[in-house]
């Protein structure tokens, strides 16, 4: 399965490499850089590249590649999804997943890409188990272990491996029994320039951090359960429970974890939470361009629109921007032309703008096209499905534990693009007149 | 080499010449101090640091060592060699600290190949801990033993291999498995020995286990699938409790049996719904056909188990789980049913690029084939501007797999836009595109043709460039109506610019000159201007439009021609000169040319096949989806092809399996013999297991209906139909138990989800589930009393989920009364201190309904009884649930050895025995199994004397041991003995069992 990782950072080099078969000399990483030169964007260069003896397989996170080096045939989901893993891991091992961190923790992270992976085959990946095998490093414990020589190697034994729920690991105690519950949802839209909306669809997750003595067996009810139209679970979810009951049964991992995943029916419409007028104009033969943009809250159920970002990709003609926002800065990159607005907090009473103009290369011909608008937001204690939790139950233990839940919606994907649909440009009217004058 | 020049050097500069190996730090300051010999320095340095931790290492304090050894896995981090350390690290290997060891575990495994001889000095450390009684230290130690690729201790790991496979510890057993691949890779001679060993892992019920043996089968032996057969439904039935990764391996190698086993499902469907595959499958449909007509398609039971068992993995949050049960669908799945897996396929585009990409892949594929699946969700592979390139591609494509008459218009009006998009290379594969749905929807074309046409005036050149290359194309599939696109074309000629694009129209105008008689010379004339600086293809286009232009309009263009020709001859370009030769040769006629020039116009103007358009995963479905293969449509190393489906099915009665473990009371008899047992002999036990495991029969109902109607249907002959009764004893024998214990309230039919078969431990000694005792109810709460609410109880024996001390207890509620009973629950219990798992407030039972819920009470280890109410909306009725003693018992498995042995330990105050008379009645062994397994929840312990047997268990709160023994004398009489520290649990049990066996 998975021969060799390497570590290659936005620069090239390659700052890590780790084998669990015989040696691949990494001068293997020669035809993913050749790869890497062809794509122009750091996003695009392809996951899987064939060698000659080998096939590389990489994910891109936090602008480090992580490149597993396959010696045969495999699911390449597979080794991605793993890959994944990994970096979710180091993420929660070491708060952040960079260079620096990395390098900082090379042993950690020796260790764990130990424990993770037997001959290429994944071992233990439940960050449960991990984190009983190997402790994350804390400031406190880096300090302890210079002082007394102590490690962060788990003395126990990772028994969570065998027991019959091998995400939660055994013996938890806490003082402050708490279960917290996030539900958070993202809109992923693609809005034209009159506001009518292409496609929309709402993707959430329920993160939640449980910190529960015991083996508690929680249960969580919706109030509206149809909603969800696909789900996908943590294995501690008893899948049987939730056909027939709708009700989510389980017994949680410790810390962290992320209960469910969904996805909204698109048969449910979708409430657009804010609206945009934008009006970008070029004249032909002129160096001005006018740039006129004001956003407004829409179907918010009263809860305001926070954390506004307006970005958007400008014509490769546009030299600079002069820009008047009402409300918050914006910044325009000359060299990649995006130019982002960190609105803040929509005030319906007084709605955000940008206006003003922008200088065009001198010579240029028009730009032939309008830049799409990317647009995030957050609002909390909504969750724009109208999705609600009804109750949670523990079974299993005694105590009363805190409950709480948390409700979000954010901006996925969340673009306005910048013609009308139907586009006049190409619509069978105009083509047909232009049959004509063909004729 | 460097050390030696350095010295010499430093002599020059330093009175007291300092060798590396001092280390000292006035030393290497001096080092550093010779300007000119940098890289010799930093050379030096790195061996100097290594003689640095080499003493670290050598020191006697912990500490020391392990910061030297952190250093050393940075450095092998990096890259850089730290091979000539090996000898002080591996000193290290037996280290009493944890971390230490760990990373002389990984620097071990990283230079033991390099350095051989000296690694085997560290061999029988690990074979030392391979004893260890610490499965943990077991198992490490085997890993490290197996990955230190050294083909001298082959030998050592083979037996390694061989005792672990054997382990009491489901993960001692799962190593085993990861290191048979280690020793296949290291030493493939060893393949024969290894075989068996995963033999006799597959049989392994452990859920921890089968992923990695599976792996193991796929790595060493793929072919021998008659391995598989026996383990088909134990592995169709683990599934959804093994692990995520090896759930990967596991489904992908049973998508290859399915197809080797089982015959096609899609045979019937096939002609009235899904006429647009026919092509693609017609192949095999011919030699089934004549099949199809003798009788109707029955799925084989152990097909729908596969399909039925992987479905609620969908759900799974692993992407690689996912695309496994999608392409196992896909493969396997009867068409209509394939669609189940579009909703999960889709959620998976919302995951990170690297999978979006994948999954893309495999829908374009699947999308040539099944536009009807992946149509509902067509705005879900909408671009958006923050795709990655080949995202957006990808896109495209199943976008264009996906256009018909219906939404071709929604489609083309997204596709203007990202002709727009700023992003060349994608606006110029949208091009592409909107040719192909040109081609493939006869509607549209014209509309399509037309919107290219007014892509030619774009201002990007790209853009237009593509329109023409597409546009060409077009028009070759249907020229005749199109005189005055090329038209427009030729007077777009001016201002085109990309090469490709202007070679197009000159081919364009070539081909089609007849239709543009005057425009064509015109458009010659002013090649013949520029010819010399256009770039090559358009150069070679010219030589091309010239020589038809000579051919049919010979009058107005011979003397360009001639010229173009001539200009040709020159250029610098060999290439050109060859073709401008040969063109010259075979249009004008002369007197060498001979015979080939009669044919110039036939040859040149000759009508050409119009070029498909064709989606680019056209051939991809020769692979398995979701493998790598696919993904870069080459074939890789290692790719197991997919079979076809057989034409008839092979003998299905292969897979049936005798029971052999959970149950000592039906398969004592057939326990030795169950192996080889032939299916005349079968018969018996699977009547006799039919009975006994009554209990159970409710779980399979399912598939016994499905074995029913296979009887009635199917004439299969008369061998095949005879072990048909015991095909599924096997499956209540896992999912029975485990239901129960998750899945309280719903009476389900399908085997369980998300719990784990893995048998719990304590003590070593293995608490094995359940047997199938007959099962005794108790009464809770009699109708009359209950004002038509009745409630059962019965112990089924098995671990109690919610806590390991609690003992599990099934309750059966039913409604007899004429109105629906609401909101049934657990009151007030005592005594206070009494801990009662209750099951889940049941809303309302319908009247004549009745509900299974199960409890867990921790009885502490004492027959008092557990007093609770039992509510309903309106009433209260108390009740209580007393246990036998043999319910407090858990049942274990021990050797002969272990039972004498922790026997031996229990006498005196905690023996209890009896003598007893015996109803004749219970002679016989098997009956006397029977009678103890009524009485208390026990394992039988195998025995090698006739006249013994023994039975163990644990009590269920404390763990304690509770052994029986019972010893046959001559006559009826038999002494009974129990050996336990819980002296009142002991004559309580006594007394019980003494009751059973006299009674007959």
């Amino acid at each position: 399965m998975i021969h060799s990782l390497f570590l290659i950072n936005a620069s090239g080099d390659i700052f890590l490499e780790k084998h669990w078969k015989s040696v691949v000399s990494r001068s293997v990483c020669d035809y993913f850089f050749e790869a890497q030169e062809r794509a122009t964007e750091p996003e695009n260069v392809p996951p899987v590249i064939p060698t000659p003896h080998h096939y590389l397989i990489s994910v891109l996170r936090h602008h480090i590649y992580f490149v597993a080096v396959i010696q045969s045939e495999v699911p390449p989901l597979f080794v991605i999804e793993f890959l994944h893993r990994v970096v979710d891991t180091f993420q929660d091992y070491f708060g952040v997943c960079t260079e620096a961190a990395i390098k900082d923790n090379v042993v950690v992270v020796y260790e764990l890409l130990e424990e993770m992976l037997d001959n290429g085959f994944p071992l233990a990946t439940e960050s449960n188990i991990l984190k009983e095998l190997i402790k994350p490093p804390t400031i406190l414990r880096t300090m302890v272990n210079t002082i007394t020589g102590s490690t962060n190697v788990g003395e126990q034994l990772p028994t969570g491996q065998l027991s019959v729920v091998p995400w939660r690991r055994t013996g938890v105690k806490y003082t402050n029994n708490e279960a917290y519950f996030d539900v958070v949802e993202e809109i992923d839209a693609i809005i034209d320039k009159s506001g009518s909306t292409i496609t929309a669809e709402i993707q959430g997750v329920i993160d939640a951090c449980v910190k529960l003595t015991g083996m508690p067996d929680l249960t969580l009810s919706f109030m509206n359960p149809r909603l969800l139209d696909d789900v996908s679970f943590h294995p501690c979810v008893r899948f049987k429970r939730w056909e027939a009951e709708r009700i989510l049964s389980f017994i949680p991992p410790d810390g962290n974890f992320r209960l469910l995943s969904y996805h909204v029916s698109s048969q449910n419409l979708v409430a657009i939470p804010v609206y945009v007028k934008h009006n970008i104009t070029f004249r032909e033969g002129s160096s001005q361009g006018r740039f006129d943009l004001t956003l407004g809250p829409k179907q918010t159920m009263g809860k305001a629109v926070e954390s506004v970002l307006v970005s958007s990709q400008l014509p490769r003609g546009v030299l600079n921007a002069n820009l008047n926002p009402s409300q918050g800065t914006y910044t325009f990159d000359p060299v990649t032309k995006l130019l982002t607005w960190d609105v803040g907090k929509i005030n319906p009473q007084k709605l955000p703008s940008l206006k003003g103009t922008m200088s065009l290369q001198a010579g240029a011909s028009k730009p032939d096209e309008n830049p799409t608008i990317n647009i995030q937001f957050k609002i909390q204690q909504m969750a724009i499905s109208g999705l609600k939790v009804n109750r949670l139950d523990m079974y299993g233990e005694k105590y009363k534990p805190f409950k709480g839940i948390k409700y979000m919606t954010k901006a996925g994907k969340f673009q306005i693009c910048p013609y009308n649909t139907p586009f006049t440009g190409f619509s069978l009217t105009v083509l047909t007149n232009q049959i004509h004058v063909f004729r | 080499m460097y050390k030696h020049e350095l010295s010499s050097n430093l002599k020059t500069y330093n009175p007291k010449p300092q060798g590396c190996s001092s280390s000292s730090s006035a030393g290497r300051a001096a080092h550093l101090l010779i300007g000119g010999l940098v890289v010799q320095s930093l050379a030096a340095q790195s061996a100097c640091l290594n003689e640095d931790l080499k003493e670290m290492l050598e020191s006697n304090k912990e500490s020391l060592k392990l910061e030297a050894m952190k250093r050393i896995v940075g450095l092998i981090a990096k890259g850089k060699s730290a091979s000539e350390l090996f000898p002080a690290v591996v000193k290290n290997v037996a280290s009493k600290n944890i971390e230490l060891k760990k990373l002389v575990y990984v620097y071990l495994v990283r230079y033991a190949e390099k350095q051989q001889d000296l690694a085997l000095l560290s061999i029988s450390t690990f074979q030392r801990a391979l004893k260890d009684p610490n499965q943990f230290i077991r198992a490490s130690a085997l890993r490290v033993l197996s990955s230190i690729r050294v083909p001298i201790i082959v030998p050592i790991m083979m037996l390694a291999i061989k005792e672990a496979a054997a382990d009491l510890s489901p993960y001692v057993r799962k190593t085993s498995a990861h290191a048979i691949q280690k020793l296949y890779s290291l030493d493939p001679d060893q393949k024969e020995q290894l075989i068996e060993v995963i033999e006799k892992l597959l049989k392994d019920k452990s859920t921890l286990v089968a992923g990695s043996v599976v792996m193991a089968f796929e790595e060493v032996c793929p072919d021998r699938i008659d391995l598989i057969h026996k383990n088909y439904r134990k592995l169709c039935n683990l599934l959804v409790d093994v692990e995520e990764w090896g759930q990967v391996v596991i489904i992908s190698m049973l998508t290859r049996y399915a197809r080797t086993q089982f015959t096609s499902p899609w045979t019937e469907v096939r002609g009235a719904e899904f006429d647009e595959n026919k092509a693609f499958y017609d192949s095999d449909s011919e030699e089934k056909k004549d099949q199809t007509e003798a009788k109707p398609y029955i799925m084989d039971p152990d097909h729908r188990l596969l399909l039925r068992n992987t479905k609620p993995l969908l759900q799974s949050r692993n992407t690689a789980v996912v695309m496994a049960v999608a392409q196992l669908y896909w493969h396997l799945a009867p068409k209509h049913e394939v669609s189940i897996v579009t909703k999960s396929l889709v959620r998976l585009l919302r995951s990170h690029r690297e999978v979006q990409y994948i999954v893309l892949q495999n829908i374009a594929t699947m999308s040539i084939q099944r536009k009807g699946m992946f149509e509902p969700f067509i705005k879900s592979f909408y671009v958006r501007s923050t795709d990655a390139t080949h995202i957006k591609t990808l896109k495209l494509e199943i976008l264009t797999n996906l256009a018909n008459e219906a939404n071709i218009s929604t489609i083309l009006r997204e596709f203007q836009t990202y002709v727009k998009s700023q992003d060349k290379a994608f606006a110029a594969a949208t091009i592409q595109a909107i040719g192909r749905c040109a081609t493939n929807i006869s509607e549209v074309t014209d509309t399509c043709l037309n919107g290219l046409v007014l892509l030619l005036s774009n201002r990007d050149e790209t853009v237009v460039a593509e329109s023409i290359v597409v546009i060409k194309k077009l028009l070759q599939t249907q020229p005749t109506q199109h005189g005055d696109i090329i038209k427009h074309m030729a007077k777009l000629f001016d201002n085109v610019t990309v090469p490709m694009a202007r070679a197009s129209i000159l081919w364009l105008m070539g081909e089609y000159c007849e239709k543009v008689p005057k425009i064509a010379p015109d458009v010659l004339r002013k090649m013949a201007k520029t010819f010399t600086a256009e770039e090559d293809i358009v150069k070679l286009q010219t030589v091309n439009l010239a020589a038809k232009l000579y051919l049919t309009n010979s009058k107005q263009t011979k003397l360009l021609t001639q010229y173009i020709l001539n200009l040709g001859k020159y250029d610098q370009n060999y290439d050109i000169r060859d073709r401008t030769r040969f063109i010259r040769q075979l249009i004008v006629p002369n007197e060498k040319s001979g015979a080939l020039s009669k044919y110039a116009r036939r040859i040149l103007l000759a009508p050409k096949p119009a070029p498909g358009l064709e989606s680019a995963f056209k051939d991809r479905d020769r692979y398995q989806l979701g493998t790598l293969s696919h993904s870069l449509n080459l074939k890789a190393t290692g790719y197991q092809e997919l079979p076809d489906w057989p034409a008839v099915a092979p003998d299905q009665s292969v897979r049936n399996v005798e029971i052999v473990e959970p149950c000592p009371c039906v398969c004592t008899e057939s326990g030795s013999e169950s192996e080889e047992e032939s299916s005349e002999d079968s018969e018996k036990t699977s009547s006799d297991s039919g009975k006994s495991s009554s209990g159970s029969e409710k779980s399979s109902s399912e598939s016994e209906s499905d074995q029913k109607k296979k009887k009635k249907t199917k004439k299969a002959p008369q061998k095949k139909s005879k072990p048909a009764g015991d095909r599924y004893t096997e499956i209540p024998a896992v999912c029975h138990n485990l239901k129960h214990c998750l899945f309280p309230q719903n009476d389900s039919k399908k085997p369980t989800f998300r719990t784990s078969g893995i048998s719990l431990f304590y003590m070593s000694f293995q608490v094995t589930t359940s047997s199938f005792g007959p099962l005794k109810t108790y009464e809770l709460l009699h109708h009359m009393t209950g004002k038509g609410l009745s409630a059962k109880y019965h112990f089924p024996r098995q671990p109690c989920l919610y806590q390991p001390s609690m003992v599990a207890v099934q309750v059966i509620l039913t409604n007899s009364s004429d109105h629906a009973l609401e909101e049934i629950h657990i009151g007030d219990q005592s005594p206070a201190s009494l801990n009662i798992h209750c099951f889940n407030t049941i809303e309302r039972l319908e009247p004549g309904a009745s509900v299974t819920v199960s409890m867990g009470i921790d009885f502490s280890d004492s027959t008092q009884a557990a007093n609770f109410q039992l509510c309903t909306k309106e009433d209260q009725f108390s009740v209580s649930i007393q246990p036998a003693v043999g319910e407090l018992l858990m049942a274990s498995t021990m050797t002969e050895q272990d039972f004498c042995k922790e026997q031996g330990k229990l006498q005196g105050m905690n023996e209890a025995s009896a003598t007893i008379t015996m109803a004749t009645a219970n002679a016989s062994r098997q009956a006397i199994n029977k009678q103890v397994l009524s009485v208390a929840n026990v394992g039988e312990v195998p025995s090698s004397q006739n006249n013994f047997s023994r039975f163990a268990g644990q009590t269920v709160s404390s763990r304690a041991l509770v052994l029986v023994s019972l010893e046959l004398s001559e006559s009826s009489g038999a002494l009974l003995t129990i050996n336990t520290e819980k002296s009142v649990m002991a004559s309580m049990l006594l007394q019980d069992l003494k009751q059973a066996l006299a009674q007959a």
